[in-house]
Order: C-alpha cells, then sequence, then structure tokens
C-alpha cells in the first residue's frame, strides 16, 4: 500500500516537474550553458584606459591616440603662487605649450610642440611595445616607449652663437604601468635626458631619472592624478630640484581637462626633469592645466 | 527527432544612434547565442568590450563611462518565442516571430517583446532581429555636455548564424 503511494507521489511529482518547469528556467539554462564555455575566457582582452589622456601632468602617460585620431593640446603654467597679490599670485604671468599629436595606428603616434619657454620645438615618438592583457597568456603591465627631441631657437646673448647641434636635447623614457582596478592606475617611467650643451663644467650631459605616477578616480569623469620624477645622485640632482605635482583630470567628452599643481614651469621632459628650480614646499607652485580636444581624422576601419 | 538546439559564438550585433550631430555606429561579431526550435527558447550573451566603434575616443566613452564594461562585463537576453510551435518552421523562408524576454545591460535587467525571423538555411538557423533600446531604461547616464550627440534611443540589429548544437 504504502509503495503504491509512494510510486504514485512519485511519478506524478517527476510529470509535474516536467510539465510546469517554467520557460525562464529553461532558457536562463540555456544562457547559462553559454556563459559556462570557456571561449569567453579564451580571448585576450586589452586593458583600456589606463590614463584618461596622453599626459598625466608634465611628462607622458602610456597613452596614445587612436588610430586617425588627431590631438589638439594645449598647456599652461601660470607663475608661482608664492609671488604675491601684486602678480596676482601668479596669474598675471604665463608659459605655454601648444601641441598637436596624431595616432598612425593603435600603437605608434608622432606628435610636435612648441613651448613658450625658451622657444622651443619639440617632436617625439611614442609606441605602445605591450599592452596589459587578461585571457589567455596574460600580461600584467603596458609598457611604451617614448623618443623626444627638443631644439630651443632662443637668440642667445652674449655672442657667440651657440651651434644648431648644441641647440638640441633628446629624452628617452620606458613608460610602464598597470591598471590595478577601474579606479587606480600606476606607471614607474625610466628616463634619460641627453643635453648635447650644458652651460657649466660640473652640469651632466645625461641625466638619469625614475619617475612615478599614479591616478586614482574620483568618479567616473574625475580623477586625481600625481606625478614625481626622482633625478638620479649626480651634480643635476644636487643643484635642481625633483619634479612634484598634483592634479586632476576632467573628462566631458571630446576633451580631458586637466588642472594641476607643480613645481615645474617647464612642459617637457627637457625642462621638468632636470631643470626644476622650484621648491614645492616653499610655495613654489604653478598653477596650470592642460586641455586636449580630440578630432578624428579618419575611421579605424 | 529534428534536430532541436542551434549555437553560435559568432553572432553580431550592431546598433545605430542617429542624431542630427553625429552618428554612431558599432559592432560585435563575438555574439554567444542558443535558439533551442523544440520548446522555443532563446538566449544571447555579448562581451561589452568587444563592440568595435569607428573612434577609438567613442569607443573609450562607450565603456568606461556609459555601460561601465569592467563593472557589467556582458549584455545578455534570455526569452522564449511567444506562441510557438515547433512545426511553425518551414523548410525554407523568414518566418516571422515575436520573442519576449529578459534583456540585461549595465546590470539592468528589462522585459521586452521584439519581432524577429527564423530561417532554416541547410543544416543552419538563421536568427534577425531588429529592435530599439533607450540607453535611460538601462540606467546609462549620458551627460549634458553630449546629451545631444547620443540618441534616445538606439537601434539594434541582432544577425546569427546557429548551427546544429550537440
Amino acid at each position: 500500500m504504502t509503495s503504491t503511494f509512494t510510486r504514485w507521489y512519485l511519478a506524478t511529482g517527476l510529470a509535474s516537474a516536467l510539465l510546469l518547469a517554467p520557460g525562464s528556467t529553461h532558457a536562463q539554462d540555456l544562457l547559462n550553458q553559454l556563459e559556462s564555455t570557456p571561449t569567453d575566457s579564451l580571448r585576450r582582452e586589452y586593458v583600456t584606459a589606463t590614463f584618461k589622456g596622453t599626459r598625466i601632468v608634465n611628462g607622458h602617460s602610456i597613452e596614445t591616440p587612436g588610430r586617425g585620431s588627431m590631438l589638439f593640446l594645449i598647456s599652461h603654467r601660470f607663475g608661482t603662487l608664492n609671488s604675491g597679490a601684486y602678480e596676482f599670485f601668479g596669474l598675471d604671468q604665463a608659459t605655454i605649450r601648444l601641441g598637436l599629436e596624431y595616432g598612425l595606428t593603435d600603437r605608434l603616434a608622432v606628435g610636435v610642440g612648441r613651448s613658450s619657454l625658451e622657444k622651443t620645438y619639440d617632436g617625439f615618438v611614442k609606441y605602445k611595445v605591450l599592452r596589459q592583457s587578461s585571457g589567455p597568456r596574460p600580461l600584467p603591465v603596458s609598457v611604451t616607449l617614448l623618443a623626444t627631441s627638443a631644439v630651443s631657437t632662443l637668440k642667445f646673448q652674449p655672442q657667440p652663437e651657440r651651434s644648431t647641434t648644441s641647440r638640441f636635447t633628446y629624452t628617452y623614457q620606458a613608460l610602464l604601468a598597470r591598471k590595478f582596478s577601474s579606479n587606480l592606475s600606476v606607471q614607474l617611467m625610466p628616463t634619460l635626458v641627453h643635453r648635447n650643451y650644458v652651460a657649466l663644467r660640473r652640469d651632466q650631459n645625461d641625466v638619469y631619472a625614475l619617475g612615478a605616477a599614479a591616478r586614482q578616480k574620483l568618479t567616473k569623469r574625475v580623477a586625481l592624478t600625481a606625478e614625481y620624477y626622482y633625478v638620479l645622485p649626480g651634480n643635476t640632482a644636487d643643484d635642481y630640484r625633483n619634479s612634484l605635482a598634483l592634479g586632476f583630470d576632467i573628462e566631458t567628452g571630446g576633451h580631458v581637462f586637466q588642472l594641476h599643481f607643480t613645481n615645474s614651469q617647464g612642459m617637457i621632459e627637457k625642462f621638468f626633469i632636470p631643470q626644476t628650480t622650484g621648491n614645492f614646499f616653499d610655495g613654489d607652485i604653478y598653477f596650470g592645466f592642460n586641455i586636449s580636444r580630440a578630432f578624428q581624422l579618419s575611421n579605424r576601419e | 527527432m529534428a534536430q532541436s538546439k542551434f549555437l553560435t559564438r559568432t553572432g553580431t550585433i550592431s546598433f545605430f544612434s542617429a542624431t542630427p550631430i553625429e552618428d554612431i555606429e558599432a559592432r560585435s561579431q563575438m555574439v554567444g547565442a542558443a535558439v533551442d526550435v523544440q520548446v522555443g527558447q532563446v538566449a544571447f550573451t555579448v562581451p561589452m568590450k568587444s563592440f568595435q566603434f569607428p573612434k577609438s575616443l567613442m569607443q573609450e566613452h562607450f565603456n568606461e563611462n556609459y555601460v561601465e564594461s569592467e563593472k557589467y562585463p556582458r549584455a545578455t537576453f534570455s526569452g522564449r518565442l511567444v506562441n510557438w510551435t515547433a512545426a511553425a518552421l518551414p523548410a525554407t523562408g523568414p518566418q516571422p516571430v515575436q520573442v519576449e524576454g529578459d534583456l540585461t545591460i549595465h546590470g539592468v535587467t528589462k522585459h521586452i517583446r521584439v519581432p524577429g525571423t527564423l530561417e532554416k538555411q541547410g543544416n543552419r538557423l538563421l536568427v534577425k532581429s531588429k529592435f530599439a533600446v533607450a540607453p535611460a531604461d538601462y540606467n546609462i547616464e549620458i551627460p549634458a555636455l553630449v546629451r545631444n550627440q547620443i540618441a534616445k534611443s538606439v537601434d539594434v540589429t541582432v544577425n546569427l548564424a546557429c548551427n546544429p548544437a550537440p
């Protein structure tokens, strides 16, 4: 009797389970099946947007403009905050750099710029060698190489005029970055600045520095940035100061608007790495901004 | 029994946003989809980062700001064919169908009902659908500055060629 009942119970239970299985559960099964299959994890995925712009503050980030994208950069530094009310705390003075950079491919970019400081023209080539990725054979970091040259076109006084070669400075950087989370990115920049000409015998032609930078997102469109360049021991390190900068990145669509405070007046490597004079903690702080505007000159496909 | 389950991993989904200022089109060719014609069930999943945009900056904004791909890596749909019997699938030609189910984008799930077609072609099953999605429905915030560049309603086109699944 009992066994018949049990059998009947089991049978109806099974039947109702089969008949009443709600449709959505089945579809969910299909979905689960789709998502559990490993094709997704077999695909290499590159980390994007480690930094908002191609610059962190003064120096470069690992980012390059995408293929066919032209960036117009306006970089601006006012005078020092401690220059007092007469100078309107630095706002009466300004140095500026205008720049253009272009993505030849998604990984290779070239750029040119003109700084008002020492009437300097600069040009650079930047290449993303490695890109941080997840999936098969994941890479923990991105590496971008940067080579720049700068030429001062100042009319030097007193005579004799300096030769053309003596006006050139070169910078070589390896930019290593890791995006730890969608909010935090960190970058290291071993750097060599080679100056063809230095004024004094004790000055170094080759200045080595190690830079470090970080970005912490505060909201989806606002991030806090910090950048520091430690100049390796030598006469230059004794005579000048390390460059320190703190800033905000504000993204508004086609623009990245960066506001910052730094003890460096120049906005290219040859200035802010071996020639920073300001003492940040004495108020030799230059308030400034970078604005970059992207123009798409050709589509990626 | 006839083949009932069909699968693809390389389906296409594209979307198109048209405004007077700018047209934006993006496409993914990494759509995973499964259709069970016996019971009329449909499911698909697409990695958000697989959408390719003509402008790299658009792609960055899409992933970083709008759909937040790192937090919500996939869009999914699971649903069923409305009033479906397996016999309704003709040997040739597309069969218009209605699909009803849950669409999840940016972590938000909405119940939708959209039109589409199913077509047997050899041993493959072709699935097509066109429908509109409003970013606002999925809590996708567009900042005021670019609000006029992104359409209130985005046209989504689904194109799948599914192979018989074991």
